[in-house]
């Protein structure tokens, strides 16, 4: 019996081991490893003149205390740039441990190992480093006026400038009959994970290999950046994530110090050494994101289109540049959405200052993008005295027009090109869902009980299933299980659910016999990683093109050994079997077997193989040329470009005249994400997503003094949403399949969050009639905007 | 900055009643539950998300009561029961309804909070037997999710505290499969 | 984040922890751990010794005797808020409970080693301050009661001293005639406050006939403020607070913080002060029609 498993709400085969605590995160590992402690910063900005670790090594059960100074040469060398970029003329990035200065607060110093991590943090605190503190450079505009500097030699602490444009964006502007030039603010968030980063490495004497186990987003390239630093051939050195609790993108960046560090110390100690980083160190020291100041320039008609749109993005990246100007890329692109923009002109400045550096957040600077354009749909409505939901109508990229090339770059070096979409139905949806012509009349009910009410809403597209590729191998075993791996690894996305779902479908096995492993190089060797929204496209398509091989294979051996065309056969719950006439049929373990020659019959099963088992042709060779032995395939999927998916927010909100306080009373959501392999994990995705993009919003930002010290390092004072924070979400969705992949999936990982703070901006300026320029909103920030426009 | 050598650390004796076993150990005064649960008894299934109180990863039960592991100290509970999530699945592996309805709800994406809230359900369930959707938000709002957020946990419980009714199960207890002794 | 090494005693006698008390130089009383452990673990604060009294006998009396609650130092918040012969005498303590924390916080935190923690943005060392009461502690030197006006010096400094262990706190039943209210706000669930204000409102013949409030995270420490003046007179059933804000606007002293700022703090403690009154008025009434003493 088979049942189609593609776009089924299956259980997740993840969940029981889980949930009875038998999870392996990266801490659970290693239990007799020696742990460490990383001496830290506590100044945004200041050279180490001296360190002192002589108190350390009175500690009992410390190993080893390491600084600079003790490191071989290669790993005195900076951590290197992951994503080059033309533009990015002046990248910096840090030492593994400080060489002679720190760049912001939380910056590796030295290392401690120590048989335990208590024993390890009173080492550490018996360190005593001098310094001489510099000044710190905070904030955009302190960075861009570059009076003080972040590194020296950086002028201007400008890391890159750079400028995208079509048509002649100034010229039309310029000559539209409309005009209004304003200025945004975002706060920087951060991913914040429940489980923090961590690494584990042992080095095995008598095999000569070492094994690392990272709670990283990109197994394969830690295993790569970890065998350059270390200086071992890539073939000695694996990488495995273990199960991850959360990444949101802070785990793609890589290596991070410790990343190296461990393996390093393990290999030299001879002894499993493991890093579990605790959250303080985590807010200090793991990246950050979401922070931009924002100059947008429109011209518009009367009818609320857009003529020309001039956007200028300073952007903090912090004290170091390890990602490159992907976010900032992103967002001047993403920036777009969903409507037809010809004249747009787009520059940003990448500046450092003293604080942790940035790299992708969940979004990964599409909700910066989302929020300036959308806030300047809703100036532009204002202005004009329209609905909001019209101006957007009438700006909306129409279904006939895809694909609708911008003639831009996007961030995997590609055409920025929406593939499919059908915008002006998703907004069509979202009206509906919200009950967006019924909110008059529900505002004017609670204005007559004396409450605030507001709605608002924020389109945005998001370029998912970036290359360059991944890979999946697909293997039918003897007893007619199934194991698929892939190279990428998994924070809870499901991955070993859906797809074994998408092999299911392509082979006709059971789901319960299909057996997947994410992110382990032993297991698969060529990946990329998990981030842009990308895992189900990427490795989805792989995997079902590897499954795809195996049944061709299948039906091949099958075909010689039922003596019937392939075109007869038809693969059903794990049997090849004749079509119509079910009785004759070969399960695929069977299959599985033939297709391996054996001499030696291992076992009865194996008997079949053996030569004189069955009476092959003698004509030919047992494994003709070009084939392989075993029912297994490999296939990869490398994308021409990203494909798109796109979705709309509307949320309803009431604001307390007096305290200024905001609740979310309604939360809609529209989305389309193409083919769904598992609605109820998508689902899941989406609410996560709109979960921090409600923190976003109204909670978390990194508040930095002037010193570069971050005030609120810690759950109590950094705010992420309880569930009494969170609103009830409603979701309906739209099914646009990618064309540009086999199973027409767009990725869903990163929708929930883009346009939350656009969103909640556009409801609550609703409800009060103040103008909402810089996110996150608290309600003491709001009660001072409406005391300010109450005095004008 | 203290530079005079420290003092071996005098060890304590903590003995345990952990998930209706009695588990003994020798750890620092300054050893936290979380870390002698999951290292010096090696049940890892009790997580740490911050050290200060806030997230609910630690959550256990101490005598049918939750507490946050992180901030409570090994030997002040010594002679005292705790539950963590390792003694509520039955001893064939078969989940308890609270965990059950997590699955099925989708109540959980990485895992990691999720032993913190299952003790938590499990904890409230046995004084609110028939919480509403209010109530039920109100005590799973202590606990920080940042994969799920919160829907599917907070249909799992309502749907855990459902297939408990009238049962007379207490949820704090192993689960006994249909059947068994 | 792990804490510092020292030293742990496990008393088993009020005297023996009183003994340990004077004999040891930093050391700090252990009673639920909540407040104390994120510090040790943030190694913010790195005692000698804790003296833990968790196992001694006697600490735990909770009970309605002399016109007093008398809760001893190891109780714990939720036993004292789910006690309900003392909500039916003092309702206020319930009310301010039922803002403290999280549940699984108030199982191990006590209400006693909240108060002599003296965190001022906590709701019970104000709700201690608005209601009166003593504080009873002992040490080798001898036991005396400290009044609850002189209890706190600072933030987070009590006058217990060093080497005294407070053992019970008593706290004086609602008085006829009055009604209480706790209001706060917060930006999360169980947060502490940006603001709040306990209130205890005395109402005869259905007019207000004395209004009294301390705040929490508006700079006031247990300081009391007397809204006498803002409401005496007026209509308990319907009261109108329009003049309270001035009142309380010119008592307060917030700072700005990341989570708001002095400005906002003003106001909203002016408008919780309000809504605090009307609630503890209304509360008045109903204990008074339902013949509550």
């Amino acid at each position: 019996m088979t049942t189609r498993m593609l776009g089924a709400p299956v259980l997740r085969t993840e969940d029981p081991r889980l949930l009875r605590g038998e999870g392996r995160y990266l801490d659970d590992l290693g239990q007799g490893a020696y742990e460490v402690a990383i001496v830290r910063s506590p100044h945004a900005h200041a050279r180490v003149l001296d360190i002192d670790v002589t108190g350390a090594l009175d500690v009992d059960g410390v190993v080893a205390v390491y600084t600079y100074e003790d490191l071989p040469p290669r790993l005195r060398e900076r951590l290197p740039v992951l994503i080059p970029h033309p533009a990015l003329t002046a990248a910096r990035t840090q030492h593994v441990l400080a060489a002679g200065e720190v760049n912001h607060v939380g910056e590796a110093v030295a290392m401690v190992v120590a048989r335990d991590r208590y024993l390890a943090e009173d080492a550490a605190n018996r360190i005593h480093v001098a310094y001489e503190p510099l000044p710190a450079v905070v904030g955009h505009e302190r960075a861009a006026s570059g009076q003080l500097l972040v590194h020296d030699d950086i002028p201007g602490n400008l890391a890159a400038t750079l400028t995208q444009e079509i048509g002649d964006a100034p010229g039309r502007i310029a000559a539209a009959p409309n005009r209004l030039t304003f200025r945004l603010d975002i706060d920087r968030s951060a991913s914040t994970p429940m489980e923090t980063r961590g690494v584990h490495a042992r080095w095995d004497a008598d095999d000569q290999r070492l094994r690392v186990h990272s709670s990283t987003q990109t197994p394969t390239s830690v295993r790569a950046v970890v065998a350059s630093y270390l200086e071992l051939p890539l073939a000695q050195v694996e990488c495995v994530a273990p199960d991850i609790g959360g990444g949101f993108g802070v785990k793609i960046v890589h290596p991070w110090p410790e990343e190296l560090l461990v393996p390093w110390a393990a290999r030299l100690l001879g002894h499993e050494v493991k890093f579990t980083e605790d959250r303080r160190e985590h807010f200090i020291s793991a990246n950050h994101e979401r922070g931009q100041v924002q100059f947008i320039d429109v011209g518009f008609d009367d009818d609320g289109r857009i003529l020309g749109l001039d956007v200028r993005l300073l952007h903090d990246h912090g004290a170091y540049i390890p990602y490159g100007l992907i976010v900032p890329i992103i967002t001047s692109t993403q920036l777009l959405g969903p409507y037809r923009i010809t004249d747009y002109r787009v520059r940003f400045d990448s500046l450092y200052t003293n604080t942790v550096p940035v790299s992708p957040y969940r979004g990964a600077g599409r909700p910066q993008g989302c929020f300036a354009m959308e806030r300047t749909m809703d100036r532009i409505a204002r202005h004009l005295g329209l609905d909001r939901t019209l101006v957007r109508e009438r700006n909306l990229i129409r279904p006939d027009e895809m694909p609708y090339d911008f003639g831009l770059t996007f961030q995997d070096g590609r055409p920025y090109a929406y593939d499919s979409g059908d915008f002006p139905a998703s907004l069509a949806k979202l009206r509906e869902l919200a009950d967006w012509d019924g909110f008059p009349a529900r505002r004017a009910a609670a204005e007559a009980a004396g409450r605030l009410l507001g709605i608002g809403m924020a389109a945005y597209v998001e370029g998912t299933g970036v290359g360059p590729y991944e890979g999946g191998h697909v293997q039918v075993e003897t007893t007619g299980k199934v194991k698929v791996a892939t190279g990428l690894s998994t924070q809870g996305q499901g991955h070993r659910t859906a797809f074994a779902q998408v092999v299911a479908d392509a082979l006709g096995v059971p789901f319960e016999d299909v057996e997947v492993v994410t992110g382990d190089t032993r297991r698969f060797a060529y990946a990329v990683g998990t981030f842009a929204s990308r895992a189900a496209v990427m490795s989805g398509n792989a995997i079902h093109l590897a499954a795809l091989k195996v049944r061709e294979k299948a039906l091949r051996i099958a075909s010689e050994a039922l003596e019937v065309d392939v075109e007869d056969l038809e693969l059903v719950d794990g049997h090849v079997r004749v079509v119509g006439s079910p009785a004759t049929s070969i399960p695929l373990g069977v299959l599985a077997t033939m297709s391996n020659p054996l001499r030696y019959a291992f076992d009865e099963s194996a008997r079949i193989a053996t030569q004189f088992a069955s009476p092959g042709t003698t004509d030919r060779p047992p494994v003709a040329a070009g084939e392989s032995p075993g029912l297994e395939g490999t296939d990869f999927y490398s994308p021409l470009r990203s494909t798109f998916a796109n979705g709309m927010h509307a949320v309803e909100v009431e604001v307390d005249p007096e305290t200024s306080d905001v609740r979310i009373l309604r939360y809609s959501v529209v989305h389309d994400c193409g083919t769904l392999i598992n609605p109820m994990i998508v689902e899941g995705q989406i609410m996560g997503g709109v979960a921090q993009g409600v923190g976003g919003a109204l909670y978390e930002e990194m508040a930095y003094d002037e010193h570069g010290q971050l005030l609120n390092a810690s759950f109590m004072d950094f705010l992420m949403p309880y569930a009494s924070e969170v609103p009830a979400v409603a979701v309906d969705h739209l099914e646009t399949p990618s064309p540009l992949n086999p199973l027409g999936i767009k990725g869903a990982g990163e929708a929930g969050v883009i346009p939350g703070s656009a969103a909640l901006a556009s409801a609550i300026e609703d409800a009060v009639g103040v103008g909402i320029d810089a996110m996150p909103l608290s309600p003491s920030r709001l009660h001072a905007l409406r005391v300010a426009a109450d005095h004008r | 900055m203290d530079r005079t050598t420290p003092a071996p650390e005098a060890l304590h004796d903590v003995e345990l009643t952990v998930n209706g076993q009695v588990r003994r150990a020798r750890v620092p005064a300054r050893r936290l539950l979380s870390d002698l649960l999951r290292h010096d008894l090696e049940l890892t299934g009790t997580h740490v998300g911050c050290e200060h109180g806030v997230c609910g990863a630690c959550t256990v039960l101490l005598d049918g009561m939750p507490v946050r592991s992180c901030l409570t100290l090994a030997v002040s509970v010594s002679g005292r029961a705790v539950t963590t999530v390792e003694g509520l699945a039955a001893e064939d592996g078969t989940l308890h309804p609270v965990q059950r309805a997590f699955q099925e709800h989708h109540g959980l994406q990485c895992g990691f909070c999720t032993p913190g809230f299952i003790m938590t359900a499990c904890a409230f369930l046995a004084e609110e037997p028939a919480p509403d959707a209010a109530t039920i938000r109100d005590a799973m709002s202590g606990n920080l999710c940042r994969c799920t957020g919160y829907a599917g946990i907070l249909a799992a419980v309502a749907g855990a505290a459902e297939e408990l009714a009238g049962t007379g199960v207490d949820p704090r207890e192993r689960h006994r499969p249909e059947g068994a002794a | 984040m792990k804490p510092p090494p020292f030293a742990y005693h496990a008393p088993r006698s009020v005297e023996e922890a009183l003994t340990l008390l004077a004999a040891l130089d930093g050391a700090k009383v252990l009673a639920g751990g909540q407040s104390l452990v994120p510090l040790l673990n943030m190694r913010l604060a790195e005692p000698e010794a804790l003296i833990d009294i968790g196992r001694i006998p006697g600490l735990d009396v909770l009970e309605v005797a002399d016109g007093h609650v008398r809760i001893g130092a190891g109780v714990t918040h939720e036993r004292l808020r789910r006690d309900d012969a003392v909500a039916a005498v003092q309702p206020l303590l319930r009310r301010a409970l039922d803002l403290v924390a999280h549940p699984v916080i108030r199982n191990r935190g006590t209400t006693v080693g909240s108060v002599v923690h003296a965190d001022p943005a906590a709701e019970m060392p104000a709700v201690v301050a608005l209601l009166g009461g003593t504080l009873e502690v002992a040490s080798v030197r001898g036991r005396r009661s400290i009044e609850a006006a002189d209890l706190v010096r600072g933030p987070l400094e009590s006058d217990v001293a060093p080497d005294e262990l407070a053992l019970e706190l008593r706290v004086p039943v609602a008085a006829p005639g009055t009604g209480s209210a706790f209001v706060e706000l917060s930006r999360r669930h169980g947060d502490y406050a940006l603001a709040g204000v306990a209130t205890e409102v005395a109402v005869d013949g259905g007019r207000i006939v004395g209004a009294r409030a301390t705040f929490i995270g508006v700079g006031t420490g247990t300081a009391v403020l007397d809204l006498s003046p803002a409401v005496a007179g007026r209509d308990a059933a319907d009261l109108d607070v329009v003049d309270v804000a001035g009142a309380v606007a010119g008592f307060v002293e917030p700072q700005d913080d990341v989570h708001a700022d002095a400005a906002y703090r003003r106001h909203l403690a002016g408008v919780l002060a309000g809504r605090a009154v009307r609630a503890a008025a209304a509360d008045a009434l109903a204990r008074a029609g339902a013949g509550v003493r």
